[in-house]
C-alpha cells in the first residue's frame, strides 16, 4: 500500500473537493467538507444509505453542481467547464453505475462497443479487437452475444465494468459494486477492482457501504455523515479510530451517533394520545 | 383548510408552469439534435421510423378499415332517404381527410407508439442507463430522444394518410359493393368536392402538428419521468391523456381557423 506520503504536492491528487455544499430543494446534503483522492490508490468513500455517496460521484462527473464548493478532477474546475470541455473531461472517466446501466437494447458486445464507437473513427475490426480484449479482462470473452437481461447481477456489472474501461479512462468510479451480489461474485468483482487498478494504472473511486470488501481493497477510506467527512485514514487507522461516528460505522453497531429511531415524540405520548383541539 | 387549498392550488399551478417552461426548453434542445441526426447519424432515425412508425401500420389500417365501414353504412342509410346516395363519395371523403384521418390517426399513434416511447424512455432513466450515457460524454438527448422524436414526427402524417386511403376503401366496400351505391358517382363526386388545397393540405398541417405535439408530450414525459418503477407507470398514462387531450383541443382550434375562414 502506498497511503498518505502527504506532501507529494498537488499533481499526486487527481480530484481534489473543496468545501462542497450542496442540497436538494430544503433538505441539505452536503455541508462543506474536503476529500482529496490520490493518483494510482483506490480510494473509498463509505456513509449510510441517504448521505449523498450517488450525488457526490455524480458531482465529480459534473452532472450535479455544487451550490458552492470546488470539485477539480485532473486540474480541471469541473463547476467551470464548457458543456464540450466536460465531455472531453468525461471521455476519460469511467463510471460504473449501481446496476450496470447497461443499454437494455444492445447486446454484451455492442454495449462495450458503444462508447469507442461513439467517440473514436476506429474500423470495425480494431473494435472487435479492443472490446473482445475487454471483456476478456473482465472474464466474459464467451457472452459476448448475449442480452442484457440474460446476464446476472454479477455478470452485468462486469460488462458494464469492461465498458468502462474501454476508453482506457483515467479514473473509475463504482458505486456501490457489491451491493446485491453473492459472497463469491462479490469476490470475483473486489479481485477486478483491485487488479485493473494496479494493472492499467488507473485511479479508483468506491461508493460503499460493505465495510469488510472496502477495507481489503482500498488504500484510502473517507467516511460521510450527516453532509459531512466524520473520519478519514488508512483502513488500518479507520478501524483503530475510536470516535463514536466511525467506530458505529466500521462495526456495525446499530445504535450510536446515526440514531436507530427516525425521530419520533416519545412512545408513551404515541401511544397515550392527548385530546387535541380541532384547528382550523 | 381554506389556507391549505389554496396553497395546495397555487403548488399545483406552480409546477404546471414549470413543466410548461421545460418541456419548451426540452423540445428545443431536442430540435437542435435534428441536422446532426440527419446528417451523421441517419441509421438511427431509419430504426425508429420502423418501430415508431412501420410497426404501428397494423393497429391503423384494421381501425381505417371499420371506420371507412360504418362511416359508409352510416351514411349511406341517411342519404339514401335524401335521394342522395350519390353524395356518399365526397361525405365519406371529407369527414376522413378533414377529420378523422389525422385525428384517429393521432389518438391511436398516442396509444400505440406514444406510450411504448415514453416507456421506453422512463426506464432508460430508472434504469440509469441515461445517466449512463452522459458519463459517457453521448448526450443522451440527441442520441435517444431526437430520433424518435423527428421518427414521429415523420411518420404521423404518413399514418394519417393511410388512415384516410384506407378508410375510403372502406367505406366504398360497404357503400358500393355491398349496398349496391354507383362506384362512377362515389368517385367522381369525391374527386370533384374534395379541394386539394382546402381539404388535403389542411388535413396534412393538422397531422404534422398532431405529430409534433404527441410524439414531444410522449417524449418530454418518459425523459422527465420519476426515475422509479411507479414514477414510469405515471408517466405513460399521463403521455397518452395529455397527448389525446392535446390533439382533440388542437383539432378544435385548427378546424376552426381552417374550415371557418
Ligand atoms: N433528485 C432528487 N431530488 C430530491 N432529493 C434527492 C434527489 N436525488 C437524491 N435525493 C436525496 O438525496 C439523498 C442522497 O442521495 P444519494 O446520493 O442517492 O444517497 P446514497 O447514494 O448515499 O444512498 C437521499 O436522501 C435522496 O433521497
Ligand atoms: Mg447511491
Amino acid at each position: 500500500m502506498t497511503s498518505l506520503t502527504t506532501q507529494q504536492g498537488e499533481k499526486d491528487r487527481l480530484v481534489e473537493i473543496r468545501k462542497l455544499v450542496f442540497g436538494y430543494a430544503e433538505r441539505k446534503i452536503f455541508s462543506g467538507f474536503d476529500i482529496d483522492i490520490r493518483r494510482g490508490q483506490v480510494t473509498a468513500i463509505m456513509g449510510p444509505s441517504g448521505t449523498g455517496k450517488t450525488t457526490l460521484l455524480r458531482m465529480i462527473g459534473g452532472q450535479l453542481a455544487p451550490q458552492s464548493g470546488q470539485v477539480i478532477v485532473d486540474g480541471l474546475d469541473v463547476v467551470k467547464l464548457s458543456r464540450k470541455e466536460l465531455y472531453k473531461l468525461r471521455r476519460r472517466i469511467g463510471m460504473l453505475f449501481q446496476n450496470g446501466a447497461l443499454f437494455t437494447g444492445l447486446n454484451v458486445y455492442d454495449n462495450v462497443a458503444f462508447p469507442l464507437r461513439e467517440h473514436t473513427q476506429l474500423p470495425e475490426t480494431m473494435i472487435r479487437d479492443i472490446v473482445l480484449i475487454k471483456l476478456e479482462a473482465v472474464g466474459l470473452r464467451g457472452g459476448h452475444a448475449l442480452m442484457p437481461n440474460e446476464l446476472s447481477g454479477g455478470m452485468a456489472r462486469r460488462v458494464a465494468l469492461a465498458r468502462a474501461i474501454a476508453l482506457d479512462p483515467m479514473v473509475i468510479m463504482y458505486d456501490e459494486p457489491f451491493t446485491g451480489l453473492d459472497p463469491i461474485t462479490v469476490g470475483v468483482v473486489m479481485q477486478l477492482i483491485r487488479k485493473l487498478n494496479d494493472a492499467l494504472g488507473l485511479t479508483s473511486i468506491i461508493i460503499s457501504h460493505d465495510v469488510q470488501e472496502i477495507c481489503a481493497i482500498s488504500d484510502y477510506l473517507y467516511l460521510l455523515s450527516n453532509g459531512r467527512v466524520v473520519g478519514q485514514g488508512t483502513p488500518a487507522e479507520m478501524q483503530a479510530n475510536e470516535s463514536p461516528a466511525v467506530y458505529q460505522f466500521m462495526h456495525g453497531q446499530p445504535d450510536g451517533p446515526v440514531p436507530f429511531h427516525y425521530p419520533a415524540p416519545a412512545l408513551v405520548d404515541d401511544l397515550l394520545p392527548k385530546p387535541t383541539v380541532a384547528k382550523c | 383548510m381554506l389556507r391549505q387549498q389554496v396553497q395546495g392550488l397555487g403548488r399545483w399551478f406552480i409546477n404546471t408552469v414549470q413543466r410548461l417552461g421545460r418541456g419548451n426548453l426540452f423540445f428545443l434542445r431536442v430540435i437542435r439534435g435534428f441536422p446532426a441526426l440527419i446528417f451523421r447519424q441517419p441509421g438511427l432515425l431509419i430504426s425508429q421510423l420502423h418501430i415508431v412508425g412501420v410497426l404501428s401500420l397494423l393497429i391503423i389500417v384494421v381501425s381505417s378499415v371499420n371506420v371507412g365501414m360504418v362511416l359508409g353504412l352510416q351514411m349511406y342509410n341517411t342519404l339514401v332517404d335524401f335521394g342522395a346516395e350519390s353524395s356518399l363519395g365526397p361525405a365519406v371523403g371529407l369527414s376522413l381527410v378533414r377529420e378523422l384521418g389525422p385525428v384517429m390517426a393521432a389518438l391511436l399513434f398516442a396509444g400505440r407508439a406514444g406510450s411504448a416511447l415514453t416507456a421506453e424512455i422512463g426506464l432508460m432513466k430508472a434504469t440509469e442507463q441515461l445517466d449512463g450515457m452522459e458519463m459517457m460524454a453521448v448526450d443522451p438527448v440527441r442520441r435517444i430522444v431526437a430520433p424518435r422524436l423527428l421518427a414521429g414526427i415523420i411518420s404521423l402524417p404518413l399514418l394519417a394518410a393511410i388512415f384516410s386511403a384506407v378508410g375510403i376503401f372502406g367505406a366504398y366496400f360497404v357503400g358500393v359493393g355491398m349496398l349496391g351505391g354507383d362506384a362512377g358517382a362515389f368517385w367522381s363526386q369525391m374527386q370533384a368536392k374534395i379541394d386539394w388545397h382546402d381539404d388535403i393540405i389542411n388535413g396534412i398541417i393538422k397531422s404534422v402538428v398532431f405529430g409534433i405535439v404527441v410524439t414531444w408530450i410522449a417524449v418530454f414525459e418518459g425523459y422527465d419521468a420519476v426515475p422509479t418503477a411507479e414514477g414510469v407507470s405515471r408517466a405513460t398514462t399521463r403521455a397518452v391523456v395529455n397527448g389525446s387531450l392535446a390533439i382533440l383541443a388542437l383539432d378544435f382550434l385548427l378546424t376552426a381557423i381552417m374550415f371557418n375562414g
